[in-house]
């Protein structure tokens, strides 16, 4: 009895999940079909793997010169937000003042502004700053960095200063009565300690960049710059109802992240969890 | 010497984050709340017209943001408790020591990598052909067809949507408070002859408040604020009946070039956010002290 009871459970939860990815079998089944195959059924196998629609998608969503971009953008913004936040979370974790509450704390309530609140105002300063410093702070893919750095700052901060106050004090201060400056201090003896928090930190700003649409939208107006999922957008306004094409496009944006899955699945799964409770 | 030495190094470390950070959310902050009191189309040679607190006033005779208020609320309701269900029944599942664990979790948390926009159109062609098709087999037509022509549906739609992206992430947080909970609780309590509902209602649920606060915490606030998804399942319609306060506030700011009144909105939209989040945190840390 308690063994068929527990088949069971295999077996519902078996099917919950695999109803779960069922809408990629779908995508995957249609990107290799037709028009006319596609409208006779649109569940049924492909007759033949043909490739031709990956590589129409492709061309059309200038695929390759997206990917790059999204892969700049988002690398070089995680690098710098890891190396910023972290020198900034230590700081005001082992300074002990007003200065340092009051710049925690501002970090802390501005997690509570929605985007949209920020979006035009925000817009209207970047170009203020582009017309009146002539530092091209829109429509480079270096000024949305510079807006990806700031938006993360706040969570990234948090999560390094709670994990700063667990480490033990004594540690830098041996290193500090040895002579090492501040710097060397965090270099060397802090910021390895901070591994497993980096990479809770690098996971959550990869997931969030990669996939922002809202913020490229506004900044970028090139077409060379698009991200992923700008281009996406675009392809989609451009092309509906062909539906074999669009699939085979969604599949290609969906790669990158199923590679990344493979990839760091248990980093993601604990990183999540972790940034999520803390 | 020491001190003024540890100054330096102070604003070495903090002050580039500080810098961006200021520049990029602090000071928008600030020109935002300073926009919302003036009338302006977003042209730079256009005078922006002093109006006090006109914007605000007006917000309320606004029928179409009013409309998109009630939505989102409905919205979001819906969306936290089917987040939180689906969420929670695949976490006790993939915590009860199955083959299959494993496999299931990666499938169901996949979803959230993907990003609102790219699902969103996923599911458009779900619904749109993969539905009917259903519904033509079945005979369920009632029930399977295209749900995004139909203006409650296309709510329900988004609701589902929403669901699939964010129930694997919320499993995550859930299978993290039950693996929490201790062994030796769990063993006495079957000892003691407890059922199964009984052990889920008497130590699972309560020792699980604290997973409760997260996962009510992040559904509520990221169904409040949707926008991706919105915008490629339904892009706000039928007929703006899906239009959702993000939306709204980007429609009347880039669409229809109302920057001071949109950015009202967006203002009260922050209040809102907030508030609602402030406020739930509140609650439900109280009752995990009482227990």
């Amino acid at each position: 009895m308690k063994k068929v009871n527990k088949f069971i459970k295999e077996l519902l939860l078996l099917i919950a999940a695999l109803f779960f990815l069922s809408p990629i079998y779908i995508i995957i089944v249609n990107s290799f079909k037709n028009r006319q195959e596609l409208y006779e059924n649109v569940l049924a196998l492909p007759e033949e793997f043909s490739f031709q629609y990956y590589i129409e998608a492709m061309e059309k969503m200038n695929f390759l010169n997206a990917l790059g971009n999204s892969l700049y953008i988002t690398i070089v913004s995680v690098l710098i937000i890891v190396i910023l936040s972290s020198m900034t979370a230590w700081m005001l974790a082992r300074t002990d003042n007003k200065l340092s509450k009051i710049i925690f704390m501002v970090f802390i309530a501005t997690m509570l502004i929605p985007f949209q609140t920020l979006m035009m105002p925000l817009m209207q300063f970047m170009s203020t700053i582009t017309n009146t410093l002539h530092i091209p702070m829109i429509n480079t893919r270096e000024g949305l960095i510079f807006m990806h750095i700031g938006f993360s700052s706040s969570i990234s901060v948090f999560l390094y200063h709670g994990f700063v106050k667990s480490i033990p004090i004594t540690l830098e201060e041996a290193a500090t009565i040895d002579g090492a400056s501040k710097f060397g201090v965090f270099w060397r003896i802090i910021f390895p300690i901070l591994k497993p928090i980096t990479v809770t930190v690098m996971i959550l700003n990869v997931i969030n960049i990669w996939n922002d649409y809202l913020l490229p939208s506004l900044t970028l107006t090139d077409k060379g710059l698009r991200t992923i999922p700008l281009s996406t957008f675009y392809f989609f306004g451009e092309f509906t109802i062909q539906w074999n094409l669009a699939m085979a496009g969604l599949m290609l944006t969906i790669i990158p992240v199923v590679i990344f899955y493979i990839l760091a699945q248990k980093h993601i799964i604990k990183g999540i969890g972790e940034g999520a409770v803390k | 010497m020491q001190s003024k030495n540890n100054k330096g190094w102070y604003l070495l470390f903090t002050a580039p984050l500080l810098l961006i950070f200021i520049t990029v959310v602090v000071i928008p902050f600030i020109i935002g709340i300073y926009y919302s009191f003036f009338k302006w189309d977003g042209i730079a040679a256009n005078p922006k017209v002093f109006v006090g607190f006109d914007n605000f006033i007006k917000l309320f005779g606004d029928t179409r943001f009013l409309e998109s208020t009630w939505k989102t609320t409905l919205f979001t309701i819906l969306a936290v408790i089917s987040v939180n269900i689906v969420g929670l029944v695949f976490a006790l599942l993939v915590t009860s020591k199955l083959r299959t664990s494993n496999a299931a979790r990666t499938m169901v948390f996949m979803p959230y990598l993907i990003g609102g926009l790219i699902l969103g159109y996923i599911w458009q062609f779900v619904f749109l052909d993969v539905f009917t098709l259903i519904g033509e087999v079945t005979g369920l037509e009632n029930v399977f067809f295209n749900w995004l022509i139909d203006m409650d549906f296309a709510l329900y739609a988004l609701v589902f949507v929403f669901t699939w992206q964010m129930a694997g992430y919320i499993m995550i947080i859930y299978i993290a408070g039950i693996q929490s909970i201790p062994n030796d609780v769990m063993e006495a309590s079957m000892i003691d002859g407890a059922s199964w509902w009984q052990r889920l209602k008497n130590i699972t649920f309560p020792l699980l408040m604290p997973a409760f606060t997260i996962s009510l915490f992040l559904t509520l606030s990221s169904a409040f604020k949707i926008y991706d998804v919105n915008l490629s399942l339904t892009g706000g319609g039928p007929a703006n009946s899906t239009e959702m306060f993000a939306m709204n506030i980007y429609n009347e700011i880039f669409g229809y070039g109302n920057y001071g009144y949109g950015q009202a909105k967006a203002i009260i939209f922050f209040f809102i956010v907030a508030g609602i989040t402030l406020t739930q945190v509140y609650i439900t840390k109280k009752r995990e002290v009482e227990m």
